[in-house]
């Protein structure tokens, strides 16, 4: 679900095409009837945006006809853990949880807090106002309170109204197989299929799995989403379990690597929290602010200072609380839609774009494009001059006229970059694996890696700060920046750098072997305390190839995968409370008397016993029992309800997509309220909802996603002559229904617009993309390839033109899976008529968009 | 030239002796795990320096590329059913999305083999049919006699062949390459004792590379597998040496009739009638000759 793993991850799929042969069985739920659901066992064909509510319908499923794992449930999850009594649930707020503001338009999330346990600062845990949780939030989350690691209330038999068991099955009763019918244009037959056998296939003897990628993380619910399908294996007690768990498919150019080390605004390596400008009132206070007093958490400010002692070696130390008050610091939410937003009023001078194309693979391209013409100057590293690079002389602005290339003040660098063959590296992939690649051929002219790149930028910065006596440049002169070049570029050891990021002890540099050894005295240094441990013994973990014939099906001497080479996360959980695996078949770690064993590092304090109860007062990992296998939370468990760390939310409830045909059935809070929006922007406009003038322009569905022959926003595809010849054009998949209502012709040509944006698009008609009956009518989805964009040998319209820039509240993504549009046959208008045709959808629209809802209610106390 | 009359032994005993002697090599293409990802098209362009073809959106599902041809040696087909994958009705969807990697059959009998005037085509110690581009002369013979139209001449200019020598059509001042470019079984890589591009690259296993007799164990089992399971019409194609090719040294496991992918349902070698065609010239040129001769000795009047 939420993928399309056989497009898009082909290799890695051959491990599910392996588990069919064996007698698997592969379902897939999506939109549209693609290369994945071509070798599934069952195809469900949903509409775009609805998935919680199916989900839902799964937890509903589960709890009504008691297949839930209930030994799992009682002991490992928060499941029998009783809530605040002023905790009011969506079911008796028409739509929103208690602790709403509709003033700040966000929650005061203290009501959903354990009974009897005040909710305290977590790693990431922002205080006052402003809120940027994402990755590193929610890590414990419960200050002192816990007696024996256990909350103070709770009730194991899980029938206390208002227990988290009883909250939950009170939350998704009405997500009835026919109210999922009804919502999702599923039928309930196909429902209850995935019912039965995501049942039928857990519990001790068996395990089902979850895969999902952007279909379910693009969404103003993306977050939710991913908890809908956490709550199912909790239930399920497929979390911690060989076969089992949720699967995010990440590692198109180290996705996942780009968020461990993070080029994310709000996260430092190994998902420490940026530090804000507020004033703590010192670095011990700050470190008190995000420690998590039980849990590996605990050990907060080793990762802090050992990443320090990476960062500047000696130059940091206790004295001066490891150069924290020289730290850049954010102020609220920086991430990349709100840069936009400084673009286009013109408050940013420079930026630099690293593999990157916004003018195609970000919603709402037009803005971006727009935005780019507001900069002083821009720098663009890629392998090949991208759109993001040329926009200023052939961005459909320049032919709609709205930029003229002469009027453009940008200056803009590109700087052509070496391929992955032409570098040493890494990849970090899904399951957390790092994937060591060696260079195979020296890169061309002047063609430079990431690597040389900054490491260079940074010798001459250093170079040029040298004598300065301003504050601002200290970091940059106390920078550690000695790493060894070799070649004639002077290409930087990309070893060295591994080296750095697996720790070592700072007097001797003898690589450390796990986080467990960092320190916070400045001995240790460590540039990503969930990567220590991958150069142990000095050997570059990752590099590891023995094929996996030469192992057990863990085949842990391929590469390294953080934490400590673990390859299952919480797998604690394979064993029942007493240690003893749950059943032969699915044994994985257990305790044989003295200490955990199994076929991969058990992912537990290695001589804890199952029996421990830890004594009053215990800190950190101490403080976590020996029957809870969830050791990052503080409470030692998997949670069902989430009291504190998400903005939208401690359960997951079915919003409709921001842009939708359809109202909500279950609630007047029609989209999710905490949603952000640009609203009444200019540069962002909305399509009108139902009831609104306008509203039927926009009736369709459309969906966004990738194809196998080309990769992203098109720069590394749609300039090689083999791959752009397999998908020369930017194409739509419309169902012969639409395609005869409409009148668009097999191989036409069709434009798809928005009050964004029109493209046109070859017409692809297919019975892939049925219609679907929801809300007791039709509705039509169309499907859009994302590749495109006005260069390189094949070129087209842009999806994400038509996108708007309403984001996830947790992460801030862009819904680019789910949003409305209209559709007619024919090629679109060009230059001046493009923006005279989108105006005129426009001005059929309100000129303000309003949500009563969301902007004036309170929840009754 | 392989035998007209004989059954079908293997096309390599005819090929080479001695120290070159090799086991019949070939491709079972199993399209029940095809996942349509294009990799051996990609492949198989890259390690043969093959042109690229021209960009046309063809509208073919997801094909683009259309057949094969001079330029593409392998060929993925889509084709979009309205048919359960499994006949066994376990939750059975209603559609069904078939592919399947297309290549040279590299027949037992290979009529090109058969039809070519110059020796280029011919038949390697690996049972595999090639065709050597410096003594193509582009006449085209073999053009119609493959069955499944697998060979083609080249129409654009060897410049573009992109390195690949000799390079006599451009020295020759022509406008077209003109000769027939068709896939080698990568011969150059069997050579040195390597898979084939396709087989490398392909993700899923589809298209599996190995002696042909192993080939053809693992396909009956396979189908037997499949057919035990329910699958919706998997059959394979030209597995058979029986059949009017001879059976063939790439053959499938396919999921519905062979005219469903566009693939002759029941091909024979072109040249199979070729003795009894020569036979009835050889008779009529007889009666001819005995009627002209008769016509003088009796004629006379």
């Amino acid at each position: 679900m939420g993928s399309n793993m056989a497009e898009n991850h082909p290799v890695g799929f051959q491990w599910v095409m392996e588990a069919r042969e064996r007698g698997a069985k592969i379902i897939h739920i999506d939109p549209r009837f693609t290369r994945t659901s071509a070798m599934a066992t069952k195809w469900v064909g949903i509409r775009a945006g609805s998935d919680i509510a199916f989900l839902g319908g799964v937890v509903n499923y589960i709890l009504q006809n008691d297949l839930y794992f209930e030994e799992y449930v009682k002991h490992y999850t928060n499941a029998p853990v009783i809530i605040d009594e002023a905790y009011i649930d969506t079911e008796d707020a028409d739509g929103l949880f208690s602790g709403w503001d509709p003033e700040q338009g966000q929650y005061d999330v203290t009501t959903w807090s354990y009974e009897g346990m005040e909710t305290h600062g977590a790693a990431g845990q922002r205080e006052e106002g402003f809120s940027t949780k994402g990755e590193q939030s929610g890590h414990g989350g419960h200050g002192g309170g816990l007696q024996h690691g256990e909350p103070p209330s709770e009730d194991p038999e899980l029938t206390h109204p208002r227990c988290v068991f009883q909250i939950l099955k009170r939350h998704y009763q009405r997500y009835t197989p026919e109210w999922v019918s009804e919502t999702c244009g599923v039928s309930v037959e196909d429902f209850l299929y995935v019912c039965e056998a995501l049942t039928q296939n857990s519990g001790r003897e068996k395990t089902s799995a979850f895969c999902y990628a952007v279909g379910w993380t693009q969404h103003t619910v993306g977050v939710q989403y991913i908890r809908t399908a956490a709550i199912i294996q909790q239930l399920l007690g497929n979390i911690g379990r060989p076969g089992g768990g949720i699967m995010a498919l990440r590692g198109h150019a180290s996705i996942q690597g780009s968020t461990d080390i993070p080029t994310l605004y709000n996260i430092l390596p190994g998902y420490l929290p940026m530090p804000h400008t507020e004033k703590y009132g010192g670095f011990d206070n700050f470190v008190e602010a995000n420690v998590a007093p039980t849990g590996w958490w605990g050990n907060f400010k080793h990762y802090w200072v050992s990443l320090m002692c990476a960062y500047f070696g000696p130059h940091a130390s206790a004295e001066n609380d490891w150069l924290f008050e020289h730290l850049p610091r954010i102020d609220q939410d920086n991430s990349a839609y709100w840069s936009l937003e400084q673009m286009l009023e013109g408050k940013v001078k420079g930026y630099v774009l690293a593999g990157e194309n916004p003018a195609v693979g970000n919603a709402n391209g037009k803005a971006h494009r727009l935005g780019f013409a507001q900069l002083d100057w821009l720098v663009v590293r890629d392998l090949v001059e991208i759109e993001s690079a040329s926009w200023w002389y052939d961005s459909p602005e320049i032919e709609t006229g709205e930029l003229k290339t002469e009027e453009i003040k940008t200056e803009v660098f590109f700087l052509p970059a070496a391929a992955h063959t032409e570098k040493d590296g890494s990849f970090t992939n899904t399951q957390r694996l790092l994937q060591w690649h060696w260079q195979a051929t020296e890169p061309k002219d002047d063609c430079r890696s990431e690597l040389w790149f900054y490491f260079h930028l940074g010798k001459r910065l250093k170079s040029l700060l040298k004598e300065s006596k301003q504050e601002r440049d200290v970091l940059m002169q106390r920078l550690n920046w000695d790493y060894p070049v070799h070649a004639q570029i002077e290409e930087p050891s990309a070893e060295a750098v591994l080296k750095e990021i697996g720790g070592y002890k700072a007097q001797t540099r003898e690589p450390l072997s796990s986080y467990k050894e960092l320190k916070d005295d400045g001995t240790t240094a460590c540039g990503c305390w969930i990567y220590c441990g991958c150069y142990q013994d000095g050997i570059n973990q990752p590099a590891r190839k023995k094929p996996h014939w030469e192992q057990d099906y863990v085949a842990a001497e391929w590469a390294w995968a953080w934490p400590a080479n673990r390859r299952l996360l919480y797998n604690r959980a394979s064993a029942d409370r007493d240690g003893n695996p749950w059943s032969e078949r699915k044994k994985y770690v257990h305790w044989n008397g003295e200490k955990w064993e199994g076929i991969d590092t058990p992912d537990f304090d290695e001589t804890k016993p199952p029996d421990y109860v830890p004594p009053d007062g215990a800190a950190g990992p101490d403080a976590i029992a020996g029957y809870h296998p969830f050791i990052m939370q503080s409470d030692g468990r998997s949670w069902l309800f989430v009291p504190q760390g998400l903005e939208d939310g401690p359960l997951p409830t079915h919003y409709e997509p921001h842009e939708s045909p359809f109202d909500s059935t279950l609630y007047s809070q029609r989209a999710n309220p905490r949603r952000q929006q640009h609203k009444d922007a200019e540069w962002d406009p909305y399509n009108p909802l139902e009831g609104e003038p306008g509203h039927e322009l926009f009736p369709h569905v459309f969906t966004t996603y990738r194809l196998t022959e080309h990769h992203t926003a098109g720069g590394m595809t749609r300039s090689v002559p083999y791959l752009a010849e397999l998908q020369p054009a930017m194409f739509c998949e419309v169902s012969p229904e639409l395609a005869a209502e409409v009148g668009l012709e097999d191989g036409g040509w069709a434009t798809i617009y928005t009050t964004r944006s029109a493209i046109e698009a070859r017409v692809l008609v297919t019975n892939r993309i049925p219609p679907l009956t929801v809300q007791g009518r039709t509705v039509h989805q169309i499907g859009l390839p994302y590749h495109w964009g006005q260069r390189l040998l094949t070129s087209g319209d842009s999806a994400n033109d038509l996108m708007h820039a309403a984001l996830d509240p947790n992460v801030h993504i862009m819904e680019t899976k789910a949003a409305t549009c209209g559709i007619r046959p024919g090629r679109r208008p060009r230059g001046k008529a493009l923006t005279e045709f989108v105006e005129s959808l426009r001005a059929q629209t309100a000129k303000t968009r309003v949500e009563p809802a969301e902007t004036k209610k309170t929840v009754p106390s | 030239m392989s035998t007209l009359t004989e059954p079908t032994g293997s096309p390599a005993g005819y090929e080479a002796w001695g120290d070159a002697k090799h086991e019949r090599m070939g491709f079972f293409t199993d399209t029940s795990v095809c996942i349509g990802c294009k990799a051996c098209e990609v492949a198989c362009k890259e390690w043969n320096l093959i042109p690229a073809d021209g960009q046309e959106f063809l509208g073919r599902s997801y094909d683009n590329t259309g057949e094969l041809g001079s330029e593409t040696w392998r060929h993925v087909a889509f084709i979009e059913q309205e048919k359960p994958l499994h006949t066994n009705g376990d939750g059975a969807t209603g559609l069904r999305w078939l592919m399947e990697s297309d290549v040279c059959k590299h027949c037992s009998h290979a009529a090109c083999l058969d039809v070519c005037p110059t020796g280029s085509l011919f038949r390697t110690e690996y049972g595999t049919v090639v065709v050597q581009q410096d003594i193509c002369n582009g006449c085209g013979y073999c053009v119609p006699a493959c069955p499944f139209g697998v060979l083609e001449k080249r129409h654009i200019a060897s410049t573009e062949n992109m390195g690949h020598k000799p390079d006599l059509p451009a020295f020759l001042g022509k406008k077209e390459d003109g000769r027939v470019w068709k896939c080698t079984l990568c011969y150059d890589r069997l050579k040195g004792g390597h898979e084939p591009a396709c087989s490398h690259a392909c993700p899923t296993k589809s298209i599996q590379f190995g002696p042909l007799d192993e080939l053809r164990e693992r396909a009956d089992k396979r189908l037997d597998k499949l057919q035990h399971d329910g699958w919706n019409g998997a059959q394979l194609y030209l597995r058979d040496p029986d059949d009017g090719i001879g059976g063939a040294g790439a053959f499938f496991l396919l999921l519905d009739d062979p005219e469903v992918y566009g693939l002759p349902p029941d091909p024979v070698v072109a040249t199979a009638k070729l003795p009894e065609m020569w036979m009835n010239m050889a008779t009529a040129a007889a009666v001819l000759a005995v009627g002209i001769v008769g016509s003088f000795l009796f004629g006379r009047e």
